[in-house]
This record gives C-alpha cells, structure tokens and sequence, in this order.
C-alpha cells in the first residue's frame, strides 16, 4: 500500500486539511458528498504513479466550514484559488458525484485551470431525463445502501459503512450532510448556469458512470457530453454509484488510459 | 395563571391504516383528502375555539404544520385572524409562525399586525423553526434554519418598531422599501412566547430574549432540566426567572368516568400519535439539528413530540428494509404504551378529580405561568370533544386557578418576563423536583 498523510495546508486564508499521497505528476481529487472515504484500493493503484491531492471540503468536520461558501460555484471558486495558490495549473482531476460538480463549476469559470477532467456520476446539471436521487429526503443508512448496487460484493464498502456507525461517524456523516445541504439544497445539486458556461469546453474530459447508479441518471451524462462534445463516456456494467470500488480495475484502467492520453 | 386551551385541529377522516402503512402522518397521500369533511372541520374548530372562549378558558394557541393531516392548521393566520373577529375576550396565542420555513418575514409584520388590530390588541405571537418535514414541504434550506429564525426574528422586531421607510440588506432576506403602514395594536409589539421541545439552543435564546418558553408536552425530569437551564441563562442576564417565564401544554383529557376518559384518551395514540408525525428521514433533515441537540436527544430515552425523540434518532440510524406489520398488533401496542406515557404524566386522562389532582402536581412541579389543555387527536366526535373541554373548564379550572394563587404562579400579564432582577447575585429555584422521585419519573 502506498504511503499517504494528513495534513494542513493554508489555503485561501483557510486551514484546509489534506490527504496527500504517491508520488508523481500531481493529481487532484474531490471527494463526493459524503465525505473522503478513506485510502481505498484504487488510491493506492493511482499513486503509484502520481501524487494524489485530496482536500477534504470545508465543513464536512476536519476542515472547519467557510462562511461565504454557500454554492457549489462558491466552492469551486475557493478550490480554484487554492489551486492557483499551490500553482498547480494545469493539473489533471477526478471528481466524485458532488465533488464532479466541483470540478466542472471550476472548469466553466477557468477552462485551462485542468488538463484532464475525470467527472465520476457527476451532478451539477439537471439531467434531460431522470432525476438525482434526493438522498436528504433519505437516513444516512438509506442514502449510504444507495451509492453501491451491490453492498455484499462490494468488500470496500464495508470501510465507508459496515452496518454498525459509532457516534463520531454519525456525526461526521451529519457533518457532510449538512454542509452539503448548505449548498447544494436549491437548485437541488445542480446549477442551472453551468451547462451554458461549459459550452465548448476543450478540456479533455471522462465521464465514467455505472450502469446500475440510483444516484445519478444516465440523464446527467448525457447532458454532460452535450454541453462537452469531445467528452468520453466509459460507462461500467453492473455498477452503481461507485465505480472505484464496485469495479476497482476497470476503473483504474479506464482513468490510466484517459489521463495517459 | 393563565389557563389556555390547544387543538392540533386533526383531520378526523383519514383512516388509521394509512397512516400506519406510511409508518406517519406526513406523506399520506393527500387523495385522502375530502373537502366537504375538511370544510366542516375547519368550521367545527373555530366554533370550537369560540366555545373555548364561551367556558373562560384565558387563551386559545394554534400551531401551524404543513403537508400533514396531523394538523389542519397550514396557514394558522387564516385561522387567527378569524378568531381575531369571532371571539371578544380570549388572548389568541400563536405557538408559532415557522419563520424559516415561510421565508418572508416582512409580509409576516403585516399578517400579524393586522390580527393584533382587528381583535385589539389579543395577540400572542410565538416563534417556531417549524418541524423537519416542514423544511422538505416548503423547500427550506433545513442547514440554515436557525439562521433564518434569528435573522427573520430581529428583523420583525426592528420592522415593528423602527419607523419606515428603510432599506434592508441581511444575509438571508433582503427588503428595498420596510415601511409596513398596518402596525401592532399593541406596543412597542405583541408579547412574544415560543415553544419547544428539546433545543437548548432556543432556551438560550429565550432567556436571553426575556420570552416565556412554552413545553411542548415534553417528559417532567427534562423539562426541569432545561428550565434550570433558562434559569441559569437568565440568571447569567441579570434577572430571576420565575412562572411569568415558562408555560407549559399537555394532552388532556377529562370524562365523567375514568373508563370514558381511557377510552377517549386513546385517540392520542391513533395512527401512532406524535412519534408518527413525520418519518425519521424528514424528521431530521440535514444541518437542522445542532450537535448538542443530537447528543440530547440520544440522551432522552423516551418521551417525544413531533416525532423528534431518541427513538427516532435511533431508527434515523438503523431503520432498514420495511418489514411485513399487522396492524391490528401495532394498534395494541400502540395501547399499551400509552399506559406508560400516561403515567410519565406525558398524556392526562381522567375524571375532573382525578385530572385536577395530576395538573396541580404538574403546577407544583414545573410552575408555569401558563398551563395549555391540549384537546384529544384522531377521530373523536364534535360532542366528546365539547364534553371534555365543559368538564375541564367546569370541574378543574377553578381548582387550578385556587392553587395557582395559594403557590403564587404569576403569568406574564401579570408580571412582565424578566422582570425581577436577581437577588445577592444568585438565582432562586424555578422548579420543584422533590414530586418527580415519589411518582418514579426520576
């Protein structure tokens, strides 16, 4: 297993916490909505060749929430500042579910700011078909059981959730939940905007979606590839709401290629 | 003491096994919905209220809750403001306008301006959060809440006593032109009273305000707990809190016999009474309830309202797979737990003597300046109704009223909150526990 850390990094005049690890070309990663769920297997396979950023969002608990963060384009714009503060630009990315609207909020407003973009059943833009699952209408366990199509062959879902939640994981659940309800309630995690300002976006991009998600519709793709002609779409059998760990090697292979490219 | 009289004005029509199947009363499909029963039941409780009016009951409260057969009341101005024209003497207490959940405090300035005016100066107006399946009903941001109440509070406050116009500019509301011309009849404004449950947030808050806090049916060992609390706050404020601070409203029920009154009393639990308010999912929304109010409630093992109790918190994180339920077992249980609940004095039912005696224990006890007679839910008939209110009003509030006076429970008409100021800088006890160890609640 690759050697990772935590630390603390000041950021935006924030004290941001960072999971950082590997080594290589530096690759940024925006956890889903809720919340970093640990160093998983595909962690690991990616770091072997590439330095993994995490920052972990303001006010999911480890890093103290900010104020005038109160959309999600708010916090794209606090992540861009960091990124330009690390001079990173351009750096490659992966965002998960929330943390893809993230990133693509970031791309609209600065298209050079990513050399690839990796958008995992991402949210952000209202699907033409479907709907994103209102997982706040939903207990924790409920929306937790919901992410993976299938709980018992999934043995890393048992690192996010293994039935049992001790109070300080419930609270950070809570934590995550709140915040993300902070700024994701209305538009319900999607910005009505964002579509128009990723017209003719050339970042080379990935949309990587299972095709047993009950999260997010295959609705939010397609829109996604509209708006961005030159997207691929990988699209994985069987697979649900995490692609990374349902179906690990696909995933890894599917995210090496693209960012080999 | 002010004795006031409380309905949740209960759609009487629905039946029960919908509620159960939904495992709640929010989210019951409105089909169920018959408007010519509705408008008779709309009638039936502003006569009822009247009728209140009519038996020298001092006030009468209405609540407010949307999307919910468990209350009629959705837009309880409509109802106040008739009142407002129909009764001439009761104080109309609102417990309260959810101010996060309607988001436009400054039409709110005007809707209750205008009820203060119309019934003269009548007008309690009490703040509420409103409950969690308020939030998704009204699409209110639930991690924003008590910002919103706060913000929408002094707000109106200012809109009411600052004279307009003027512009205002705040983080979640935002106004060009304040200059509402309909203001209070009473000045500076209507006295303020809020309710709760559990939040000790908003007892703080309270006692930081001087506002009377109103217990919403809550157990009689947390409750002096968090009225100990408001005490210490005051205290921390430089006055002595004392009944003109605190209130308190209980599900009551009183019959000629203590067979009937079991009887009638059983209504509380119809559908699952309270605890099947909402749904644990919509109970607790995300960012709607601060950390200290998790941990308290994880501590409170039994007791709720509105659904908000430890059990449900539990079941918010373990609730699985729905499972196969009979029914008619879930009524029994349902039953028998209600045993317990009455004897946590949590639901009174009895005779006129027998109600009167638990109340005064209940005065002595928590020693409110207010004491709210909350009317029997589910499908209880108009008569039955009536009956009970007659026998409590004929055959318990003058008891109540004598030994209010004998252990000197002043209101808040009576004697201005946060008024008295603290002696040698520490603070007199507001409650008395000793009863609680000889009826076994702590």
């Amino acid at each position: 297993m690759t050697n990772w850390s935590e630390e603390t990094i000041k950021v935006a005049e924030t004290e941001l916490a960072l999971i950082k690890g590997g080594a290589g070309k530096p690759l940024l990663i925006f956890h889903d909505e809720l919340g970093y769920p640990g160093w998983m297997a595909w962690n690991g396979a990616l770091a072997e060749t590439r330095t993994l950023l995490i920052p972990l969002q303001p006010g999911f608990g480890k890093t103290t929430r900010v104020e005038w963060i109160r959309t999600y384009r708010d916090l794209a714009g606090f992540y861009s500042q960091m990124v330009r503060e690390m001079r990173l630009e351009p750096i490659d990315v992966i965002g998960f579910s929330a943390g893809g609207f993230i990133a693509a909020e970031m791309a609209a407003a600065d298209p050079k700011i990513f050399s690839h973009m990796v958008l995992v059943a991402p949210m952000g833009i209202k699907p033409n078909e479907g709907e994103i699952l209102d997982f706040f209408a939903l207990t924790i366990r409920h929306h937790l059981r919901a992410t993976v199509a299938e709980p018992d062959k999934t043995p890393e879902f048992d690192q996010i959730y293994g039935g049992e939640m001790t109070p300080a994981q419930f609270e950070a659940f809570e934590d995550a939940r709140a915040e993300t309800a902070r700024i994701g309630w209305e538009p319900f995690m999607h910005n009505p905007s964002l579509p128009y300002l990723l017209r003719g976006l050339t970042t080379p991009t990935l949309l990587i979606w299972g095709t047993r998600d009950s999260v997010v519709p295959r609705g939010c793709i397609d829109e996604y590839r509209r708006v961005i002609p030159g997207a691929q779409v990988v699209e994985l059998a069987g697979v649900g709401h995490r692609p990374e760990i349902e179906d690990a090697l696909s995933f890894e292979r599917a995210v090496e290629k693209f960012l080999m490219a | 003491m002010k004795i006031g009289y409380f309905t949740e004005r209960p759609y009487r029509w629905l039946p029960e096994e919908e509620v159960l199947k939904n495992h709640s009363f929010f989210a019951v499909s409105n089909r169920f919905f018959d408007a010519e029963k509705a408008a008779d039941d709309y009638n039936y409780y502003i006569d009822e209220n009247c009728y209140a009016e009519e038996l020298g009951f001092d006030l009468v409260a209405l609540n407010e809750h949307h999307g919910n057969p468990f209350c009629m009341g959705s837009v309880m101005n409509v109802e106040a403001a008739v009142l407002a024209s129909r009764t001439k003497r009761v104080k109309i207490v609102l417990i309260g306008n959810p101010l996060p959940v309607i988001k436009h405090p400054l039409r709110m300035t005007e809707e209750l301006a205008e009820i203060d005016l119309i019934s003269r100066g009548r007008l309690v107006t009490g703040w509420v959060r409103g409950a969690g399946s308020e939030q998704f009903f009204n699409n209110a941001n639930p991690a924003y809440n008590r910002e919103m109440f706060n913000e929408a509070h002094d707000f109106i406050v200012q809109a009411w006593t600052r004279p307009g116009p003027w512009r205002y500019e705040g983080k979640h509301f935002h106004y060009r032109h304040v200059n509402p011309w309909a203001l209070p009849y009473q000045k500076p404004h209507p006295p303020m009273w809020i309710p709760g449950v559990i939040s000790p947030e908003t007892v703080k808050w309270c006692a930081e305000h001087r506002y009377p806090y109103i217990g919403l049916g809550t157990l009689l060992g947390p409750t002096c707990d968090l009225w100990d609390f408001y005490a210490d706050e005051a205290a921390r404020h430089g006055y002595q809190a004392g009944p003109e601070n605190f209130g308190y409203l209980i599900p009551t029920v009183v019959a000629q016999t203590q067979e009937k009154a079991d009887d009638i009393a059983n209504n509380f639990v119809f559908g699952g009474g309270q605890n099947a308010f909402s749904r644990p999912e919509f109970t607790m929304p995300p960012g709607y309830n601060s950390k200290s109010a998790i941990r308290m409630l994880a501590k409170q093992p039994t007791g709720s309202w509105l659904g908000v109790s430890g059990e449900k918190l539990a079941q918010h994180l373990e609730s699985g797979e729905p499972e196969q339920v009979d029914y008619d077992d879930v009524r029994r249980k349902l039953i028998a737990g209600l045993e317990k609940v009455k004897r946590n004095y949590q639901v009174i039912a009895g005779t006129p003597e027998s109600v009167l005696a638990k109340v005064k224990t209940i005065l002595r006890i928590l020693r409110p300046g207010v004491f709210i007679m909350f009317s029997v839910q589910g499908p209880v008939s108009n008569e039955e109704r009536r009956e009970s209110m007659r026998l409590f009003a004929e055959g318990v509030m003058p008891g109540l009223r004598q030994y209010a006076r004998e252990i000197d429970l002043a209101d808040a008409f009576e004697r201005t909150p946060g008024s008295v100021d603290l002696r040698n800088d520490t603070r007199e006890r507001v409650v008395d526990r000793s009863p609680l160890q000889e009826l076994g609640l702590r």
